[in-house]
């Protein structure tokens, strides 16, 4: 059984990737014809070869890196900033019931206030800069982290905790060793679902507020009727969601790759 | 005495918070930062008017039309995919690339495909929504325990009674996370696609606020989302609460074990 399961493995992988990409296929197939056929007018929805033509054409492009750049800069530092603030705050919450317990509400009042609702705020305080961005980003991704980290804090094994105490260890050091392994899965959560919604609100404050950035280039390019580059960009947009969403896959199994909920992905 | 002391927990923080921020703009006349005071009165003022029911009513509709819609498609289509091996494995990929685009850019394909219409926003909203549910109910139908599968297998139920009694319930904790997460998108979408191209609606009332430089006003409408964000959230808590009560008590027995 051990020498045939990785030939019926193989074959399964093999099985899932041409699948998949018959699906890719089938979705770029369908979008042709319903463009070419006028289904929906292709003044409005171009043929999928045009927009991936548009795509690779702007890929060529200066302007298209730079729009890239300012998008990625914003998302990165807000993401940062919201991951520093929010695993600092939830250890110092976390670390006291009585923090925790009184701060409860504020949080829970706070926390479903719509960032985007943080708009005109952002646009009267710094107008077009990245600075609107950035408060957007930071506003929603550090809730997200915040409450994933008080979750891990709270989960922590309160053997393992007594264990290190009664060999003496401080409480610098008990953060250190045990509280933050083991909430460092779901600090891993908080910052993978931050990052999607980072790169949400990034291209937002672009869109409606107008600071430079690939959502800044698509309204631009819906405005100026250069309808095939404007679905070039949002081809552009989604795969740059794809990337972080791979990334920050890829960087969770390996830093907590000697964490059970990983690891037994592997073994079995 | 216990119920004296949680609520001092609850509204402590709050009203410290408040008379911080009564004192800050206590003395002085900060043009950008209205008063407690100053806030509520005008909050009153502007919304407590026919701009309710001509503005923030059918915003509200327009958000709970999307969010149902999507809630319902992500749930019907998860669980076709979720049951299905092959289905999955030919569209997932693209669904990984479709939940990846930011769904704010759609805004402007929808605007260019269907006009400034409610059903464009509406539309904006069903797609921006639909992806967690969609994705959440395809691992919770394919996270279904393998026993209680198989047992009703051999019962021989199946076609409806096995989607309303085996699958549904075993996958709603997970289509609850995804409905979650869909519930602050829709209003995230509602608001933007406002903000962007409408001339009534929420949002464009708190843009045009903003560029007429009527501050208080402009904050008043942030308060009324903030609220609407509030809302939501607690109903959906308590639907949740309701609705998975069994899968609560079941997480209790087996975290005292």
């Amino acid at each position: 059984m051990a020498g045939r399961r990785p030939a019926t493995a193989q074959r399964q992988q093999w099985a899932k990737r041409s699948l998949g990409l018959v699906g890719v296929l089938g979705f770029l197939l369908m979008w042709q014809c319903v463009s070419l056929t006028g289904v929906i007018n292709p003044q409005f929805l171009p043929p999928a070869s045009a927009a991936i033509t548009a795509l690779v054409v702007s890929l060529g492009t200066l302007e298209f890196w730079e729009a890239v750049r300012e998008t990625m800069l914003a998302w990165g530092i807000g993401l940062g900033i919201a991951a520093v603030t929010g695993i600092v705050a939830g250890f110092v919450i976390g670390s006291s019931s009585f923090i925790r317990k009184a701060t409860h509400s504020t949080i829970e009042f706070l926390r479903p206030i719509p960032s985007v609702g943080l708009i005109p705020i952002a646009v009267i305080l710094f107008g077009v800069k990245i600075e609107s961005s950035l408060m957007l980003i930071i506003y929603a991704a550090f809730w997200q982290i915040l409450i994933q980290v008080l979750y891990g804090v709270a989960d922590v094994d309160m053997v393992a905790d007594n264990t290190a105490r009664s060999f003496g260890l401080g409480p610098v050091s008990r953060l250190r060793y045990v509280t933050f392994p083991s909430a460092l899965p779901f600090i891993f959560t908080g910052v993978r679902l931050a990052a999607a919604i980072a790169l949400i609100l990034a291209i937002t404050a672009e869109l409606i507020i107008g600071s430079p950035g690939l959502g800044h280039a698509i309204a631009l390019a819906q405005s100026g009727g250069a309808v095939a580059e404007m679905y070039g960009l949002v081809l552009a947009a989604g795969l740059i969601g794809v990337m972080v969403n791979l990334t920050m896959r890829l960087l969770e199994k390996k830093t907590l790759s000697w964490h059970s909920s990983i690891r037994s992905e592997i073994v079995i | 005495m216990k119920i004296l002391k949680s609520i001092a927990y609850a509204v402590g923080l709050p009203i410290i918070l408040i008379i911080i921020w009564w004192a800050a703009t206590l003395g002085t006349a900060n043009f950008y930062a209205p008063s407690p005071a100053l806030l509520v009165e005008t909050f009153a003022q502007v919304w407590f008017s026919e701009l309710f029911l001509t503005d923030v009513l059918p915003s509200i509709g327009r958000m709970l039309a999307g969010i149902a819609l999507a809630i319902m498609i992500g749930i019907t289509a998860g669980l076709a995919i979720g049951t299905t091996r092959w289905l999955r494995m030919l569209l997932e990929p693209t669904l990984e690339f479709l939940r990846a685009v930011p769904p704010p850019v759609l805004i402007p394909v929808m605007m260019l495909i269907m006009g400034i219409s409610d059903s464009m926003k509406i539309v904006t909203i069903v797609f921006g929504c639909v992806w967690p549910v969609l994705l959440n109910t395809v691992e919770g139908v394919r996270a279904v325990d393998s026993v209680l599968s198989d047992s009703s297998r051999s019962y021989a139920i199946g076609g409806l009674a096995r989607v309303r009694h085996l699958l549904i319930p075993s996958a709603s904790p997970q289509i609850m996370v995804g409905v979650r997460q869909s519930l602050s998108l829709g209003l995230i979408l509602m608001v933007i696609s406002e903000m962007f191209a409408s001339s009534s609606g929420l949002g464009f009332s708190i843009i045009k606020f903003q560029r007429s430089f009527a501050i208080p006003e402009m904050w008043s409408g942030i308060a009324l989302l903030g609220l609407i964000g509030v809302g939501l959230s607690f109903l959906f808590q308590f639907v949740e609460r309701k609705a998975l009560r069994w899968y609560h008590g079941q997480k209790e027995v087996e975290h005292a074990s």
